[in-house]
C-alpha cells in the first residue's frame, strides 16, 4: 500500500508544533501501526532528520505506553486494540493518515507524539490501592469472592492506563480511568475499609489536575482498548456521593 | 576470586529462617537515615521499593519508562506458581523445588530454589490483600491451573493478564509509598553507570531522558532490578525498551556476570511475517493446557489445517512424551518445534510454524469455556494474523523470551560489589539452565516482597558508611565517562540506522547463539560479532540533539552494550561443552535428541569477572552441590 502521512511534530513543550507530510510506499498489510512508523523513521534518520518520537513498548497492548490520535480516532480505527496492535490492513491504499498527540491540557507534551501522563500516577497516589503492608496478610482462600464479582472487578483492573478515555473525551475528562480503579476496589472486600476515603481523594486529585467531567458522552468506552464500560462511572458517582454524603 | 555464595549451613528445610534468624537488623528508628536506590519498577523493582519503605528505609526509584507500571512484568500472561496446594493434588513446597531444580536442568543452587519455594505461598496471600483479581471458583475460592514442566495445577492467574495484575498490585503498594513520602520516583531516566567508592556501591549517574542531563544520585545500597537481557537477539517477546545497559555497565565496575549463555525460547509464539519485524508476541505457555500441537505427517503439506485428517496428523509432544505431553518444559518444546520444521514439517508460509490446535477442547469443553480462559490471547492472535483461532488452529513457533543468566549474586542477592544487589530476571538465581512457566513472577516477588528487605538490613547493619556527596570524585568520573560515550555517539554522524544495526548482531545471535550452537558456529559469532560492532562505531548514525528527549540515542548506548554482551554469551555458551536446559549444543546430545549434560565438569556456575578493555573477561565458577535432588538425566516421557 502507498500511504501520506500528516505527523504532528514539535520539538518541546515550549516550541510551536507543525504538521508534516511524508509519503510512505509499499507498506505492508501485515504491519503494525508503530512498524510503519518505525520504517518512517529509518526513512528520516537516512535523509539526517530526527525521527518521530512516540511512546511504546510491549508492543501487544498491554502496557498502555503507546497511544496516538489516529485520524482523530484514540488508538485510531481498530477496534479493543491499542495502537501497537493496530494493523496497516485497517486502512486503504492511498489514504491520508492524520497523526496527531493525545489531545488534553492534562497531557502536556513532552515531544511529537510523546506526553506527559503522570497526572495518572497522581492520581493513583492518592488513594488507588488498598493499604496492605507486606507480610501480616491472611491466607488467599480466607478472603472469599464469588466468581461473579471477581469477574467484574477484574474487568475494571485491566485498564492499562494509556489515557485513550481522556484523549477521545470532548471535556478531556479521566472518569473512567478513575472509575475503573475505584470500582475494583469497592468490589473486593479488600478495599472496604478504606472504600470512601479513596472515592473522595482520587475524584479531588483527579480535579485538582484539570481532568474536565464526565458529560454521558461515551466516547471513553468506545475507544477503550480493552472496552471498561461506563457502568464503572455510575458506580464511581455512587461512591463519591455516599463518601460526601453519609 | 573465591566466590562466596554464603548459602546457610543445615538441612534445606531450615536454612532460610535459620539465616533470617542470624541476619543483623537496623534499628526501626535508624532505617530513615539510610538511603537506598532502586532502578526499575517491574514486579521485583516495585515490590522491593514499596517493602523497603515500609520497613522505614528512604528509598529513590528511577525508571526510563514515565511511570512505574509500563514495566515489562506487564506483559506477563499465564500465571504464577504457589504450592499452597489448594487443587488437593499432592503439592508441597519439595514438590515445587524439585520440579524447579530439574526443570533448570540442575544448574542451579537448591538453597536459593527451596526458598524460592518456601516464600511463593505469602506472595499469593500479599496479592491477593492487595486486591489482585485472581480467578476464582464458584464458591469464591482461588483458582488453579497447570503449567509446563509439573504434574500439578499450582499456577495462580488473573485471565491471561497475571503479571499486569500483579504489576498493578506492586505499582498500588509503591504509589501508597510516594503518597506516604517516602519514596521518591524518578521518571524517564536511565541508568548510565554505578558509582563505587571505597569499594561500596554509593550510587549511580542516570541521564534525564526528556532534557538529556546526567544527573548524579548518593546512597547507601543501590538496587537493581531491571531485568532480563533477551533484546540483545533483536527479535524477542521482551518489550521495545528492555535493555541490559544497567547490568552491563554494573558488570563493567565489578559486578561478575553469571551463565550469561542461559537464554529461554519460548515454544509458543506468533511467527514472523516479515523483515520490518520489529518484536515477536508471545501466546501464554497456559495455552498448551488445552491446545494440542502438530504437523502435518507429509513433508510440505499444502492443505488447510482443517482440512488434513486426524490420521495424518503427527501430535509429535504426545508421541514422544506421553505422561507429560503437550506440558514439558519449554526447552524441551521449543527444541522439538525447530527439529520438525528443520525437517521439512513446518507449516504455513515460512514454513517455520507448527499448529496449536484447539478444536478438540472446543468440542469438549464449548467455546465459552475456552473464551473465558483465553479470550484475550484469541483476539491478540486474531488481530496480528487476521486468523481466527476458534476456527483454524493457531500457528506458533518459538522466540527468545527470558534469560535465566544476569549478575551472579550470593544467597543474600548482593553481587560481588560490596552494597549492589540485584533481584528478579536481572540476576541468575534460581533458574538454572531453563527456567518453568509462572516462575518468573514468583521469583520477581520473592526477591522483593520477601528476601532483599531483610538482606539488605544485614547488610547496612554491619558495614560502616563515611558521608558522600554527589560532588565526589567517582561521581565526576562516572558522569565524564558516560558524557564521552554519548558524546561519541552523536559523532559518529555514519550512514546505518542503530535498528539496522541491531538488527544485523540479532541475526547473528540466532542463528549462531539461539536455539542450537555448535563449536563452529560459536567461533564464527566470536569473529561476526566484533566485525559488527566495530562497524557500529564507525557507521552508526544517530541524529538529532544529546541535550534532547532523543529515542536514537537511547537506542545507540543499549545496542553498543549488546554487542559487548553478546560476545560474552557466545563465549560462554562455547566454554560450556555440554547442553543444558536452554543451552543445547548440537554436539552434545542423548540418541534421543535430548539435552546431555556433563555433571562432571560443567556442574558449575560460570561467573565472568571484567578486568578493564585490555584484560578482558576471566572466567571463575562456583560448583553447585547437590544435596537433596540428585541429578539425572531429565525425563518428560
Amino acid at each position: 500500500m502507498n500511504l501520506t502521512l500528516r505527523v504532528w511534530r514539535q520539538r518541546n513543550r515550549e516550541t510551536e508544533g507543525r504538521f508534516e507530510t511524508y509519503e510512505m510506499k509499499d507498506v505492508s498489510p501485515d504491519m503494525s501501526f508503530l512498524e510503519m512508523l518505525d520504517v518512517l523513521n529509518i526513512n528520516l534518520i537516512k535523509k539526517g532528520e530526527e525521527p518521530v518520537a512516540f511512546d511504546h513498548d510491549c508492543r501487544e497492548g498491554i502496557c498502555g505506553s503507546c497511544g496516538m490520535m489516529i485520524n482523530g480516532r484514540a488508538h485510531g480505527p481498530g477496534h479493543r486494540a491499542a495502537t501497537c496492535e493496530l494493523r496497516m490492513r485497517r486502512f486503504e491504499d492511498g489514504e491520508v493518515i492524520t497523526v496527531e498527540p493525545w489531545r488534553a491540557a492534562s497531557f502536556p507534551i513532552i515531544k511529537d507524539l510523546v506526553v506527559d501522563r503522570s497526572a495518572f500516577d497522581r492520581i493513583m497516589e492518592a488513594g488507588g490501592y488498598v493499604s496492605a503492608k507486606t507480610g501480616g496478610v491472611p491466607d488467599g482462600n480466607a478472603i472469599l469472592i464469588p466468581k461473579p464479582i471477581a469477574e467484574e472487578a477484574m474487568d475494571a483492573a485491566s485498564c492499562i492506563g494509556c489515557g485513550a478515555c481522556v484523549a477521545a473525551c470532548p471535556n478531556s475528562s479521566a472518569m473512567l480511568f478513575v472509575a475503573a480503579k475505584v470500582s475494583q476496589l469497592a468490589l473486593l472486600p479488600q478495599g472496604q475499609p478504606e472504600r470512601k476515603s479513596r472515592a473522595l481523594r482520587m475524584v479531588e486529585q483527579m480535579d485538582k489536575e484539570g481532568f474536565g467531567n464526565c458529560s454521558n458522552n461515551y466516547a471513553c468506552e468506545a475507544e477503550c482498548p480493552k472496552q471498561i464500560s461506563v457502568s464503572h462511572i455510575a458506580r464511581l458517582n455512587r461512591e463519591f456521593l455516599k463518601a460526601k454524603i453519609l | 576470586m573465591k566466590l562466596d555464595a554464603k548459602i546457610p549451613d543445615g538441612p534445606i528445610e531450615q536454612k532460610w529462617s535459620n539465616h533470617r534468624f542470624h541476619l543483623r537488623l537496623v534499628n526501626p528508628a535508624n532505617k530513615r537515615k539510610y538511603t537506598i536506590i532502586v532502578v526499575g519498577t517491574g514486579l521485583a523493582g516495585a515490590s522491593a521499593a514499596a517493602s523497603l519503605a515500609e520497613l522505614g528505609y528512604n528509598v529513590l526509584v528511577f525508571s526510563y519508562h514515565e511511570s512505574p507500571r509500563r514495566a515489562h512484568s506487564i506483559a506477563a500472561q499465564g500465571g504464577i506458581n504457589a504450592p499452597k496446594n489448594y487443587s488437593n493434588d499432592g503439592d508441597s513446597i519439595r514438590r515445587l523445588f524439585y520440579d524447579t531444580v530439574k526443570g533448570g536442568d540442575y544448574r542451579s543452587r537448591e538453597a536459593n530454589v527451596y526458598r524460592l519455594a518456601e516464600v511463593s505461598g505469602s506472595i499469593i496471600d500479599q496479592c491477593v490483600a492487595q486486591g489482585v483479581p485472581f480467578a476464582r471458583d464458584y464458591a469464591g475460592y482461588l483458582d488453579n491451573r497447570s503449567f509446563g514442566g509439573a504434574q500439578v495445577a499450582r499456577t495462580f492467574y488473573a485471565r491471561g493478564q497475571t503479571g499486569q495484575q500483579l504489576l498493578l498490585g506492586a505499582y498500588s503498594a509503591l504509589c501508597r509509598q510516594i503518597d506516604a513520602g517516602r519514596v521518591k520516583f524518578f521518571p524517564r531516566r536511565e541508568m548510565m553507570d554505578v558509582v563505587v567508592i571505597d569499594g561500596q556501591a554509593r550510587g549511580i549517574v542516570a541521564r534525564n531522558m526528556v532534557n538529556g542531563i546526567l544527573e548524579p544520585y548518593a546512597a547507601d545500597a543501590v538496587v537493581l532490578a531491571t531485568g532480563g537481557y533477551g533484546n540483545v537477539f533483536y527479535l524477542s517477546t521482551n518489550a521495545k525498551a528492555s535493555n541490559a545497559t544497567a547490568i552491563w555497565r554494573a558488570h563493567k565496575k565489578g559486578a561478575f556476570f553469571a551463565n550469561p549463555c542461559f537464554t529461554q525460547i519460548h515454544p509458543t509464539c506468533i511467527p514472523q511475517s516479515g523483515q520490518y519485524q520489529s518484536k515477536l508476541t508471545l501466546m501464554s505457555e497456559s495455552l498448551r493446557n488445552d491446545g494440542r500441537i502438530w504437523v502435518p505427517k507429509k513433508r510440505g503439506d499444502t492443505r488447510r489445517p482443517e482440512d488434513i485428517p486426524e490420521n495424518e496428523r503427527d501430535y509429535y509432544l504426545e508421541r514422544l512424551y506421553p505422561s507429560f505431553g503437550n506440558l514439558v518444559p519449554r526447552d524441551v518444546a521449543s527444541r522439538r518445534a525447530k527439529e520438525m520444521c528443520d525437517q521439512g514439517y513446518g507449516v504455513g508460509p515460512t514454513k517455520l510454524a507448527v499448529y496449536l490446535d484447539f478444536s478438540d477442547a472446543i468440542k469438549r469443553l464449548g467455546r465459552s469455556v475456552i473464551e473465558e480462559r483465553y479470550g484475550n490471547l484469541f483476539d491478540m492472535y486474531h488481530e496480528i494474523t487476521a486468523e481466527d483461532p476458534y476456527k483454524t488452529p493457531m500457528r506458533i513457533y518459538p522466540a527468545v523470551h527470558y534469560t535465566m543468566g544476569g549478575l551472579w549474586v550470593d544467597y543474600n542477592l548482593m553481587t560481588t560489589v560490596p552494597g549492589l544487589y540485584v533481584i528478579g530476571e536481572a540476576n541468575f538465581s534460581d533458574h538454572g539452565a531453563n527456567r518453568l512457566g509462572a516462575s518468573a513472577l514468583m521469583q520477581g516477588l520473592a526477591d522483593g516482597y520477601f528476601i532483599l528487605p531483610y538482606t539488605i538490613g544485614d547488610y547496612l547493619a554491619s558495614e560502616t558508611f563515611n558521608p558522600v556527596k554527589t560532588d565526589h570524585a567517582e561521581f565526576k568520573k562516572a558522569e565524564q565517562e558516560t558524557e564521552r560515550g554519548i558524546k561519541k555517539l552523536m559523532s559518529i554522524d555514519g550512514k546505518k540506522t542503530v535498528d539496522e544495526f541491531h538488527r544485523d548482531l540479532g541475526a547473528i545471535m540466532w542463528d549462531q547463539v539461539g536455539m542450537a550452537r555448535s563449536k563452529s558456529g560459536l567461533k564464527k559469532a566470536l569473529q561476526l560479532i566484533p566485525a559488527l560492532k566495530e562497524q557500529f562505531w564507525k557507521n552508526v548514525r544517530v541524529t538529532g540533539s544529546d541535550l534532547d528527549l532523543n529515542i536514537e540515542l537511547e537506542k545507540a548506548g543499549r545496542v553498543a552494550d549488546y554487542f559487548e554482551l553478546g560476545e560474552l554469551i557466545a563465549r560462554d555458551a562455547l566454554h560450556r561443552e555440554e547442553s543444558c536446559g536452554g543451552h543445547f549444543r548440537e554436539e552434545y546430545q542423548t540418541p534421543e535428541g535430548e539435552a546431555k549434560r556433563n555433571d562432571a565438569r560443567f556442574s558449575y556456575v560460570a561467573a565472568w569477572e571484567y578486568r578493564g578493555a585490555r584484560k578482558g573477561e576471566v572466567l571463575n565458577k562456583e560448583p553447585l552441590k547437590f544435596e537433596v535432588v540428585k541429578p539425572s538425566q531429565r525425563s518428560y516421557k
